[in-house]
């Protein structure tokens, strides 16, 4: 049983004078030497119709079931095609292995779709993803509905409040958050500043560089800049997290148990990111504005005492709180989000990775949404 | 041309300071099955990846269809590749793919037959196995535990191999899903002229379909032989094995 070179699978045909078609076929018929009979069948199968056919096997070698399947499709297809076939000089392994698949062969031909049948695929299509969509979004609500009722009765009973999973959950979403924060809001800052300089310095309005970095960022950049990454970093971890312990079984086991995962698992993560989000918004409200007062400095020659006696006068509060009071609904939306895509995970590993990408763009999107949203109806209110 | 397919010789293997073999030596015949028995920890599963060249002993012989696993060349262990196929514990299931996908994928990549024939080979490998023919367009996460052993088995048998390797294939079935799949694993020895080497304790296995196995314990090969040779045997792994209540059972019932 050393490892042996096939012979090449082969097939010749030639027409005797009665009309009788003679098939010879030779060589081995296994998995690797199979593809020259197979184009030529393919090509003989198409030109032949309603013939009487005699398959010569007495010359083949070794055969396995590729080999056999080969002969089995084309035995049938002649046959459905008006063909007679008489096979002659099959050896007994041959017949035996026959006999043996046939009755595992598969019966019809897999039958192409037909162009209208693709037509429609198209819009088999879109009714599917619209069904889903629909059926997510249900999904969805029953889920924060679910999450609103724990969240009302634990404020009845405030002691059942899990404090010490929030905490743990604010230091490693708010605390742990805290470098990558500074680092694009400083950078933020700095791009702002630049892009300014270079526009008000044809003014010679330098000094405005202050109300624009001051509003610009309190109240929009700092806390879109921060709810992306949150929910880039925190949102996927909350879907990753919760889609492990899905596939684990450590929720079936906690609900057996009689522990509630929306109150032990998704109020804490929620509640966290609420609390923690509007903080790092502070965070990098301030040093968004440091690093504007940097490149004010280097570029306008802005002294630093200067940029921070107009900003107490330019900036006013509203603006602040505005910027702040966002970050608990962004929070909301990114940590709902991020659990109910955890829980959506199934058994499959692959899963987790698609959901965790599903949660961040989805949670990305709503942030976005939300801002609009804020900005519109602020305006609209004179704010 | 010898009737041994696998020779195991003086095989040592250490992970660190833990030695899990000292020394094993056995033989595969063709056309057999061949069990490896042993506790949990007996080295019988890294025993197995030795051979299918997932991990390397430190010292003695493995030679597979002749030729010797720690002197061979790339080329030739490309090819002794594709003489076998693998059915891990698991299933090993390519996730991202659906069945029919994950049993034709040898196919597309290593063959240049067509499409058509290769899809006909596909649906083959299904029906023979079992599954029905809806189960081809799932993913393994749709699939029950016993369909992603016979998916898996597909698999393994897509390039019709010589030798088939299976990691505990009745672990997680429950014992009318294993007895069928014992039964299967028969036939399809039958049809394909497969040697089989699996690694199992399921006790019912040993009895119905193992020709030959070889119980591994203390780093060695402590019996080799047919079930009634290694019966004999007065080792106290071997006592404990088969003189145990459900060994018992089991042998009053039709040993």
């Amino acid at each position: 049983m050393q490892l042996t070179q096939s012979q090449k699978a082969q097939i010749r045909w030639l027409k005797s004078a009665d009309g009788v078609i003679l098939l010879k076929s030779s060589g081995d018929w296994t998995i690797d030497a199979l593809r020259d009979a197979a184009g030529m069948l393919e090509h003989f199968s198409m030109a032949s119709r309603n013939v009487s056919i005699q398959w010569d096997v007495s010359d083949v070698g070794r055969v396995d079931s590729a080999g056999m399947m080969l002969f089995i499709h084309y035995y049938d297809l002649l046959k459905s095609d008006n063909c007679s076939i008489e096979v002659i000089g099959a050896k007994d392994e041959h017949e035996k292995m026959y006999r043996l698949l046939r009755e595992y062969a598969p019966g019809h031909p897999v039958v192409e779709p037909s162009f209208s049948s693709r037509f429609l695929r198209i819009f088999n299509g879109i009714g599917k993803i619209s069904v889903a969509f629909v059926l997510d979004m249900g999904a969805f609500l029953s889920f924060i509905g679910e999450n609103f009722v724990i969240f009302l009765s634990s404020l009845l009973n405030p002691l059942s409040i899990r404090f010490g999973a929030i905490v743990k959950n604010i230091e490693d979403a708010g605390v742990r958050a805290m470098p990558i924060v500074a680092l694009t809001s400083f950078l933020i800052g700095i791009v702002i500043a630049y892009q300014g300089a270079v526009q008000l310095e044809k003014f010679g309005a330098n000094i405005f560089i202050v109300d624009m970095i001051g509003i610009s960022v309190t109240r929009e950049l700092a806390p879109l800049i921060t709810a992306i990454v949150v929910a880039g970093r925190t949102g996927s971890s909350y879907t990753a997290q919760l889609g492990v312990m899905k596939i684990t079984e450590e929720i079936d086991a906690m609900r057996t148990m009689g522990f509630d995962p929306h109150r032990f698992l998704v109020l804490p993560r929620i509640m966290a990111l609420m609390i923690a989000l509007p903080l790092m918004i502070f965070f990098a409200d301030i040093v968004g504005i440091l690093g504007g007062m940097f490149i004010s400095h280097v570029h306008l020659h802005l002294s630093y005492a200067e940029f921070l006696h107009r900003l107490q006068t330019v900036l006013e509060m509203k603006h602040v709180w505005i910027g702040i009071g966002k970050g608990p609904f962004f929070a909301w939306l990114i940590a709902a989000v991020g659990c109910f895509r955890g829980f959506q995970v199934s058994k499959s590993t692959e899963s987790i990775g698609r959901y965790t990408t599903i949660s961040v763009v989805n949670a990305i999107f709503l942030v976005i949404a939300c801002d609009a949203l804020f900005s519109v109806i602020l305006t609209e209110l004179g704010i | 041309m010898s009737d041994t397919v696998i020779t195991v010789l003086n095989v040592v293997t250490r992970f660190g300071k833990n030695v899990v073999h000292d020394g094993i030596s056995l033989n595969v015949r063709r056309g057999e099955i061949y069990g490896l028995l042993g506790g949990s920890g007996s080295g019988k599963s890294t025993l197995m990846k030795e051979i299918i060249m997932l991990l390397r002993p430190q010292s003695g012989e493995i030679r597979v269809l002749g030729q010797n696993l720690l002197t061979i060349s790339r080329s030739d262990a490309a090819i002794l590749r594709h003489q076998w196929g693998v059915l891990f514990q698991a299933g090993a299931l390519y996730s991202s793919l659906t069945v029919r996908e994950n049993v034709g994928i040898k196919l597309k990549e290593y063959t240049d037959l067509p499409l058509k024939l290769i899809r006909d080979i596909v649906r083959l490998k299904i029906n023979m196995v079992g599954l029905p023919e809806h189960a081809a367009d799932l993913y393994p996460a749709e699939l029950s535990g016993g369909m992603v052993k016979r998916a898996s088995l597909a698999r393994a048998l897509a390039m019709d191999p010589k030798l088939l390797f299976l990691d505990e294939p009745t672990s997680g079935l429950d014992p009318v899903g294993a007895e069928a799949f014992d039964n299967l694993i028969l036939k399809l020895r039958e049809i394909l002229g497969l040697t089989v080497v699996m690694v199992t304790h399921d006790l019912d296995s040993i009895w119905t379909v193992v020709d030959r196995f070889a119980v591994l314990g203390e780093k060695k090969v402590i019996a080799e032989g047919t079930l009634n040779e290694v019966r004999q045997n007065p080792h106290p792994v071997i006592k404990k094995f088969f003189r145990g209540k459900r060994g018992l059972i089991r042998s009053r019932n039709g040993g």
